[in-house]
């Protein structure tokens, strides 16, 4: 019996395994980088051990340091999540050489898997279908996919539409999953632009018998990275699913699987699928499975390491459960990644919330910016849908931008809503650009609020005997400026918005609109404004300074950092003609890639930063003028 | 319990008809008023933005911590003069970072922001505010200089506009100049005499002469730039302690001065606040149309000061005079209010006591003027009503303690003095449009002419003509009519304002705010009392 459990991960997982060793009895012991030392999974578990340093491979990709600390907290076994070392079959051979327990399939199984290209090789002597292979350096079929072998999580992975691009973007995808997994190999596939992400979950015991616990449906994505999903798939048949399952169940015991894993299929509406990969180790999104069939996964994963036997049959599936992950990242910006302080968390509504976040927390560069999964149940999928909805809609995200709206825009889509689902979702509806809301109402609110908090004794507030002027404030909506006016007299707040103020206070403000009240929660932290959940959305605002510091004007052409990041390499050097969009450097930044591109066509005046160089949200990187810049006149009066 | 109770009923006839007249004047009021706002107009505004330059207004507007109270002083400046209601400067008090800062904007687009009398007068009762209660005095200059047609009123008094900068600064009120355009010739000492200066690149021009007047002089050739420019006194002569942008970037820095100041205010600090239990919407319907007819200003009281708490001194004695103690705004006072006009030898000597008693106690005084004076007549000559009245106006005079005036109605004769009018130095002087203000009522005053004449015919032994004694009362009363009027009154800066009385509670919680700014001590010595 296992007594003291390692968990060799960090955030939202770690807390989740800490939840089942709370239920079954077992002591849980965290690992912690220096970033997350204060984080609540560290807290939450009964000892932790440092991990020194922030990046994943100096922390929690040292298998090495992570056993170590399982020897020295005194834990049994090791249950590695997801992500960083929970596929690397090295590490479970180190675990078991230690004597520790392993929470996962055979360090072998492992390995065979972990090869994409070896995998499909083996599936498909089996019987499962499989997609044929495409060379990276030859293809000749576009669209394709650049993969990384040894990948996950959509990192290193590549979409590549001409023989042009199919060089560079090989190029990257290898310098990505080296980056990410400390191996270079990539393959390519064609890219299936319409199908269904269908994945089934496997549960094995050691003595054969096989559970397929139904199918998740994981369509919605964005850079092939899940961000909705649910279970049953709404695409598959009762006759589809037998199939799967069989498929499913013929994969895990053509390699011996135990434990629980997740047989990856590409699924197309007439029915058909095509193997794509196993995952050795619990999903991210195996809470709606959890949820339908009312089981604890991660407990039957312990129990599964502790020799037990799985009934021969499995329970019956119940419901339906839709997950939504909630991630610090701007879709509007190309899915920028958001790193700062999460002021405010908390979703309401009767769902499951699976964070590794709490109020307060930072959220940094280093790691995954997924802050939360929300998952709802209900008997029927348009009610869960609606809940999950809900329950987004209200939830409190304060301080960073998050993926929130566009998870709720997907969630109320009428195609979602009839199951019309595929991977290239997000892109065919346009759901990652806001919808258009005026944002006037939620501003004026906001303004009222501020203007609330700055009240001094009773005297009246904006107090004019003569008045010439109204107050203005002005706020940064995303990349727009709203501003709005207000004036408080004798008989209420004027303002030229076409609304009544009804009442206000520091933290929420009431506005009437055609005869309909609206209170508007404020939250205020520093120049940040987040005002909702209201019923139709939350509005995330930033003051804008009344005075503007003269030195923080950008020189015109200047490129600046989108978000904190290492510059991977800089494609330009002054002097240098380059068109408006044309690539600057590369940044990278939470283990993405992202391109700096030119803003406007001209010559490069300067380039500021250098390969390696860590860089700042708001650093200039780079100066394209349209001509020879003369010389500096010199700074502004007054040195 | 000491809250006072209301008998003001809204339902009645008079409280509507006192209502609407009370209305109706402040509509007047804000006719005069938009007059001072609209500036130069319409199209030396739209000039004056194309040039891309702020209003004196908007540039106050964006001076001041956001959504603050400005209390405007002196806004009917030059009312009934040859010259803009207005004056061409706006001044007042507003929160800068948190400071309560006397500002002066020249207003650019009045004549160039050049100062006439009026000009001058509203710019030396702000600097007199300054001083007074210690508040530190921004400049937002931008000024053509003199008026030059009014020159011989303006040359010789207009020095004291230096001599106030440098005596504020000795006494240790900070002033600050920021210059968005010309300060030239004799303007330009209002940079050099501040502690600390502003200036804008390419806007601001200081110099003691032009370019023409330079090339007249020594037959240098010259310009703006290097005889005055930001840059040059920035740089080279050192005037310019700091060179804005911009307009928007010298308010940035002039705010930036002031959080440097390390502002400590001296005075008390407020006690905890409580709004009035009556409604000061009240206020209108409570002050009878005709000045003859008294009302009990304790129903005033109950809707200004905190809670309604009055603890009224000497309740049964000199009933004519209310007065006591309450707090307004969390600061505490005294409340000398006349009651019924008239003020006898009691009043005046619960008077003196009362403000011997504020200044004992170091608490500010409070006048609510509504007085025809001290009572005249054979019994009250005899009684002594000159020595009791000069009692009080020796104790008013010699008080330490700062004062307030509101004239809620009638300040009439030695009333106006006694209850602590102009000349006696208020730190502040409000008016309520209804109010009137003059040696008598205008019916006395033709009344007194025309018995003066007749007796004199009489003397001569003439023949009255009554049709010529009518017309000259009609004359005589118009005339004094219209000088009695708020507007006229403010125009002359014989008060700081003209306020709706609804916002007698907010005006007066400021001024105690800002006087508190400085300390607050009462006098230790007054003259000799004639008893």
């Amino acid at each position: 019996m296992i007594r003291k459990l390692l968990i060799a991960n960090r955030g939202e997982i770690a807390r989740r395994v800490i939840r089942t060793c709370r239920d079954v009895g077992v002591s849980p012991v965290a690992v912690f980088s220096d970033p997350d030392a204060g984080s609540p999974h560290v807290r939450e578990a009964d000892a932790a051990v440092r991990l020194p340093g922030a990046s994943p491979a100096d922390t929690y990709l040292r298998g090495d340091l992570v056993v170590a600390a399982a020897l020295a907290a005194g834990a049994d076994a090791v249950h590695p999540g997801y992500g960083f070392l929970s596929e690397n079959a090295s590490f479970a051979r180190a675990v078991l050489a230690a004597g520790l327990t392993w929470v996962g399939p055979d360090p072998d199984v492992i390995d065979a898997m972990g090869s994409k290209v070896a995998a499909k090789k083996r599936l498909a002597a089996a019987g499962v279908p499989v997609l044929p292979e495409l060379d990276p350096e030859s293809a000749g079929e576009f669209p394709l996919l650049v993969k990384a072998s040894a990948g996950g999580g959509g990192r290193g992975m590549r979409v590549v539409r001409s023989a042009a691009e199919l060089a560079g973007q090989v190029a990257a995808a290898r310098r990505e999953a080296e980056s990410a997994f400390g191996d270079g190999t990539v393959f390519c596939e064609p890219l299936l632009e319409h199908a269904r992400h269908v994945e089934v979950q496997v549960l094995a015991d050691a003595h054969g018998t096989v559970w397929a616990l139904g199918e998740r449906e994981c369509s919605i994505q964005r850079r092939h990275q899940k961000i909705i999903e649910e279970t049953p798939s709404p695409a598959v048949t009762p006759e589809a699913r037998e199939r799967l399952f069989e498929a499913a169940t013929k994969a895990a015991e053509a390699i011996g699987y135990v434990g629980a894993g997740t047989v990856e299929f590409l699924f197309t509406d007439d029915g058909s699928f095509h193997f794509l990969e196993v995952n050795t180790r619990l999903q991210v999104e195996h809470p709606v499975t959890e949820e339908v069939f009312g089981l604890d996964l991660v407990a039957w994963q312990l129990a599964i390491a502790e020799g037990a036997r799985l009934p021969a049959e499995p329970p019956a599936p119940n419901g339906h459960a839709v997950e939504a992950r909630v991630y610090a990242e701007d879709p509007a910006h190309d899915w920028r990644p958001a790193s700062g302080t999460l002021h405010r968390f908390a979703v309401p509504g009767g769902v499951r919330v699976d964070s590794g976040v709490e109020d307060g927390s930072e959220v940094g560069v280093h790691y995954d910016p997924m802050l939360a999964k929300v998952i709802a149940w209900a008997p029927t999928r348009p009610a869960a849908i609606r809940k999950l909805a809900a329950a987004l809609d209200r939830a409190e995200l304060h301080g960073l931008v998050t993926n929130r709206d566009l998870l709720v825009r997907t969630l109320r889509h009428p195609a979602f809503g009839a199951g019309d689902t595929h991977t290239g979702f997000l892109g065919q509806h346009g759901l990652t650009t806001p919808e258009p809301v005026d944002v006037r109402p939620a501003a004026l609110a906001a303004a009222l609020a501020l203007a609330e908090r700055r009240r001094t004794g009773a005297l009246p507030l904006g107090w004019r005997n003569l008045a010439s002027q109204p107050q203005r404030a002005v706020f940064e909506h995303g990349d727009e400026a709203v501003e709005v006016d207000y004036r408080h007299t004798r008989a209420g707040v004027e303002t030229s918005l076409d609304l009544t103020v009804v009442a206000a206070a520091p933290d929420a403000v009431t506005l009437e609109l055609d005869g309909v009240r609206t209170t508007y929660p404020v939250a205020v932290y520093g120049d940040r404004v987040e005002v909702g959940p209201t019923g139709s959305g939350a509005v995330s605002l930033r003051l804008r300074p009344r005075f503007p510091e003269p030195r923080a004007t950008l020189a015109e052409g200047a490129t600046v950092a989108p978000m904190p990041g290492t510059v991977v390499r800089v494609a330009v050097e002054p002097g240098q003609r380059v068109e408006a969009g044309a690539e600057l450097l590369v940044l990278e930044a939470m283990k993405m890639e992202h391109r700096v591109l030119a803003t406007t066509g001209g010559a490069v005046a300067e380039v500021l930063v250098r390969a390696g160089q860590q860089v700042d949200a708001g650093d200039v990187l780079a100066v394209v003028a349209d001509e020879p810049r003369p010389e500096s006149t010199g700074g502004t009066g007054g040195a | 319990m000491t809250a006072l109770r209301t008998a003001v009923d809204r339902r009645s006839a008079g409280y509507a008809e006192n209502r609407e007249a009370l209305l109706a004047r402040l509509a007047e009021l804000e006719v005069e008023q938009a007059k001072a706002l609209a500036g130069g107009g319409p199209k030396y505004t739209e000039r004056h933005h194309k040039r891309g330059k702020l209003l004196a207004r908007e540039r106050i507007e964006l001076l001041v911590d956001r959504d603050s109270p400005f209390l405007e002083l002196s806004p009917l400046a030059a009312w009934g003069t040859d010259y803009p209601v207005g004056a061409s400067v706006v001044t007042g008090i507003g929160v800068v970072e948190g400071v309560e800062c006397v500002i002066v904007a020249n207003d650019p687009t009045v004549r160039g922001g050049a100062s006439n009398p009026w000009t001058l007068r509203k710019t030396f009762r702000a600097n007199d505010i300054a001083a007074q209660n210690r508040l530190p005095l921004i400049g937002l200059v931008e000024s053509g200089g003199a008026d030059l047609p009014s020159q011989s009123e303006i040359f010789i008094p207009g020095g004291r506009a230096f001599r106030d900068l440098t005596r504020l600064s000795a006494a240790g009120v900070p002033t600050i100049s920021t210059v968005f355009g010309n300060a030239t010739a004799g303007g330009a000492y209002v940079p050099g005499m501040s502690d600390h200066v502003v200036m804008i690149k390419e806007r601001s021009k200081v110099f003691l002469g032009g370019p023409p007047l330079v090339k007249m002089a020594t037959g240098e050739e010259s310009d703006d730039e290097s005889l005055g420019g930001a840059r040059m006194h920035g740089t080279t002569s050192g005037l310019a302690d700091f060179v804005a942008e911009d307009e928007v970037d010298a308010l940035r820095l002039t705010r930036r001065v002031v959080a440097r100041l390390n502002w400590r205010k001296l005075g008390p600090a407020p006690r905890a606040v409580e709004p009035p239990l009556h409604d000061e919407e009240d206020l209108l319907g409570l002050v009878p149309t005709d000045l003859r007819v008294p009302f009990d200003p304790r129903e005033v009281i109950a809707r200004i000061v905190d809670g309604s708490r009055f603890d009224e001194f000497k309740p049964d004695y000199g009933g004519s005079l209310v007065t006591g103690w309450a707090d307004l705004h969390g600061y505490p006072i005294g409340v000398l209010a006349n009651a019924r006009g008239v003020l006898f030898s009691e009043e005046a000597q619960k008077a003196t006591q009362f403000i011997q008693l504020a200044n004992a106690s170091d608490t500010p005084l409070l006048f609510l003027q509504n007085t025809t004076g001290y009572m005249v007549g054979a019994q009250y000559e005899q009684g002594g009503i000159i020595k009791h009245g000069a009692m009080m106006i020796n104790a008013v005079s010699n008080s330490r303690v700062p004062h307030l005036t509101v004239v809620m109605g009638a300040s009439y004769g030695a009333g106006n003095y006694g209850m602590c009018g102009r000349a006696y130095d208020p730190r502040f002087l409000f008016t309520w449009p209804n109010a009137k203000s003059a040696v008598m009522g205008p019916k006395q005053l033709a009344g007194v002419l025309s018995i003066v004449a007749r007796q004199a015919a009489a003397a001569k032994g003439q023949d009255y003509d009554e049709e010529h004694d009518a017309a000259m009362r009609r004359m005589v009363e118009g005339q004094i009519e219209q000088q009695s009027v708020a507007a006229f009154l403010s125009g002359r800066l014989y008060d700081d304002g003209v306020i709706d009385p609804r916002d007698t509670r907010t005006v007066l919680g400021l001024c105690l705010s800002a006087i508190h700014s400085g300390p607050v001590k009462g006098a230790d010595r007054y003259g000799v009392f004639r008893m």
